[in-house]
């Protein structure tokens, strides 16, 4: 199993963000992590990368316990919601930089020529718009080809070419045996990419399984439909209704 | 440690903060060193450019640097790397970079227009403007990490550098007066040592003609400062001021959520 989430708990201050959230990842497998806002998907991302330190529980990457070392880290790479980085350091010194900071070669010219950024490599970050820094942001993530990626919404500001381009390296990772773990507001992103879903609410997996069980569950026929029914019933009717096979145990039923 | 602190301390080098820094101390200590008449006066102005100046810009800078680069924090955290390594390598490459400021600043123009007999006090005065860098770009990072709301953030700062500057002092003259009636040269030279800002202002007067004019209270500090105690206690005083907000940084550091 790439990741094994055990009862994972996270209180910022009155709020309870994830309550027990059990998960297990394995390899060659794409999941979405899904829900509304403040529902609790970058709080559970973040855990894994030991961004945030969860209240109770253990995380384990590829068998080791993510509380007591940080080597761990080693085997994953992340694409953060928000692309920003010192203004004064160009495209190639950050790229430099993040190698040195892992202590690690990585050979980042296959995927500064896929998402066209030859160009800006000699230029300072603060010239270039949002879009051309979430390309830095994915030649980051995907240069070290690491076992694991985690991306937090890793099509914002992109344009379609681009997000054809990072679908297509997904599903390559995913063929090469790797753990992919995204989170989107784009259900159609989700549904054609997803090999799971993670239904998240209030800090509690409210669907766990493929895109298409879950519409067969909701009896709707696209992934959006079936989420606005979810989110329709809310969480107590969520728990009440008998059709829907939501394992929190996040296993399949 | 060593490429985050590089990264940072060429970062900042290139920044216009620094750089503006940098020219503020040629072009004031250039100016008070070419156009005073007492080489003494001109290290007493320089005196109060260095504690005021040098905490308040090591506390901005540093809290405007922090808060900029706190979402590519988030990046490097998710990397392979120790937490204490990465707030460690923040805190030398600000402070490195303030104290280079410091130096190429201050440095240049002392070479060019100081004279021989002001080697000492020079001296005195750099060391002490590079001990308030250590301290404040310590007590800025912290400062960071306790409060997400960047308005609070520099709200605090501003708030710690008026207390050490102003308020301290203030508080401080009020007790001295309600307690005229006792001995208070131990009280005064432990209040001096609690505050880093004025620590480093009574060790620069003792090096000047100036402390003569300070009296009684010059004469029991002398004595106590010219001490081999002395200085060790107010270099035990400095480093506590150095290490402890770094020790907070790097626990707090720990187990911070970003």
């Amino acid at each position: 199993m790439a990741i094994t989430i055990e009862n994972i708990q996270k209180r910022f201050g009155k709020q309870e963000v994830l309550r027990g959230i059990h998960l297990n990842f394995k390899e060659g497998t794409i999941y979405s992590i899904l829900g509304p806002n403040g529902s609790g998907k970058t709080t559970l991302m973040k855990s894994i990368l030991g961004l945030v330190r969860p209240d109770n529980g253990v995380i384990k990457v590829f068998e080791n316990d993510t509380n007591f070392d940080h080597e761990y880290r080693r085997k994953i790479s992340y694409v953060p919601q928000i692309a920003r980085f010192p203004e004064n350091l160009k495209v190639h010194e950050l790229i430099d930089l993040v190698q040195k900071v892992r202590q690690e070669k990585a050979d980042p010219t296959y995927y500064i020529q896929l998402f066209d950024i030859e160009s800006y490599l000699q230029h300072q970050l603060k010239n270039l718009s949002g879009g051309t820094r979430q390309k830095v942001n994915l030649v980051l993530a995907f240069m070290f080809k690491t076992d694991i990626l985690i991306l937090d919404e890793p099509t914002s500001g992109l344009d379609p070419i681009n997000v054809l381009r990072l679908k297509s390296e997904m599903k390559k990772m995913k063929a090469d045996g790797k753990c992919i773990i995204l989170t989107t507001h784009i259900l159609q992103l989700a549904e054609e990419i997803s090999d799971e879903l993670v239904f998240l609410l209030e800090g509690q997996i409210k669907y766990f399984g493929t895109p298409a069980k879950l519409n067969e569950q909701t009896q709707m026929d696209t992934l959006e439909k079936s989420i606005a029914a979810l989110l329709e019933v809310g969480p107590e009717g969520i728990k009440k209704t008998p059709n829907l096979n939501i394992n929190s145990k996040g296993t399949h039923g | 440690m060593g490429s985050i602190f590089k990264y940072c301390l060429f970062d900042l080098m290139r920044s216009k903060w620094a750089i503006t820094y940098t020219l503020f101390y040629f072009v004031s200590c250039s100016a008070l060193l070419y156009f005073s008449n007492s080489p003494s006066n001109a290290v007493a102005s320089l005196m109060n450019i260095v504690l005021f100046i040098t905490p308040l810009v090591s506390l901005l800078l540093g809290i405007i640097y922090f808060y900029q680069n706190r979402d590519f924090a988030e990046l490097l955290l998710s990397q392979p790397i120790k937490r204490n390594a990465y707030f460690l390598g923040n805190y030398l490459g600000l402070s490195t970079s303030l104290v280079l400021s410091l130096l190429v600043g201050f440095g240049i123009p002392c070479i060019v227009f100081g004279t021989y007999e002001l080697i000492e006090e020079l001296g005195v005065l750099i060391l002490s403007g590079v001990m308030l860098t250590l301290v404040f770009s310590g007590m800025a990072l912290l400062l960071t990490l306790y409060n997400e709301n960047r308005i609070k953030g520099f709200g605090y700062a501003i708030l710690a550098w008026l207390f050490f500057a102003v308020i301290y002092d203030g508080l401080f003259l009020v007790a001295l007066f309600w307690f005229n009636d006792y001995p208070l040269e131990k009280f005064a030279l432990a209040a001096t040592i609690l505050n880093p800002m004025d620590l480093s202002r009574v060790m620069i007067l003792l090096q000047l003609d100036l402390s003569a004019l300070l009296g009684f209270t010059g004469a029991s500090f002398r004595h106590f400062f010219g001490s081999y105690t002395g200085f060790f206690v107010s270099l035990g005083s400095i480093m506590l001021w150095i290490f402890v907000p770094l020790w907070a940084l790097l626990k707090k550091g720990n187990s911070k959520d970003f």
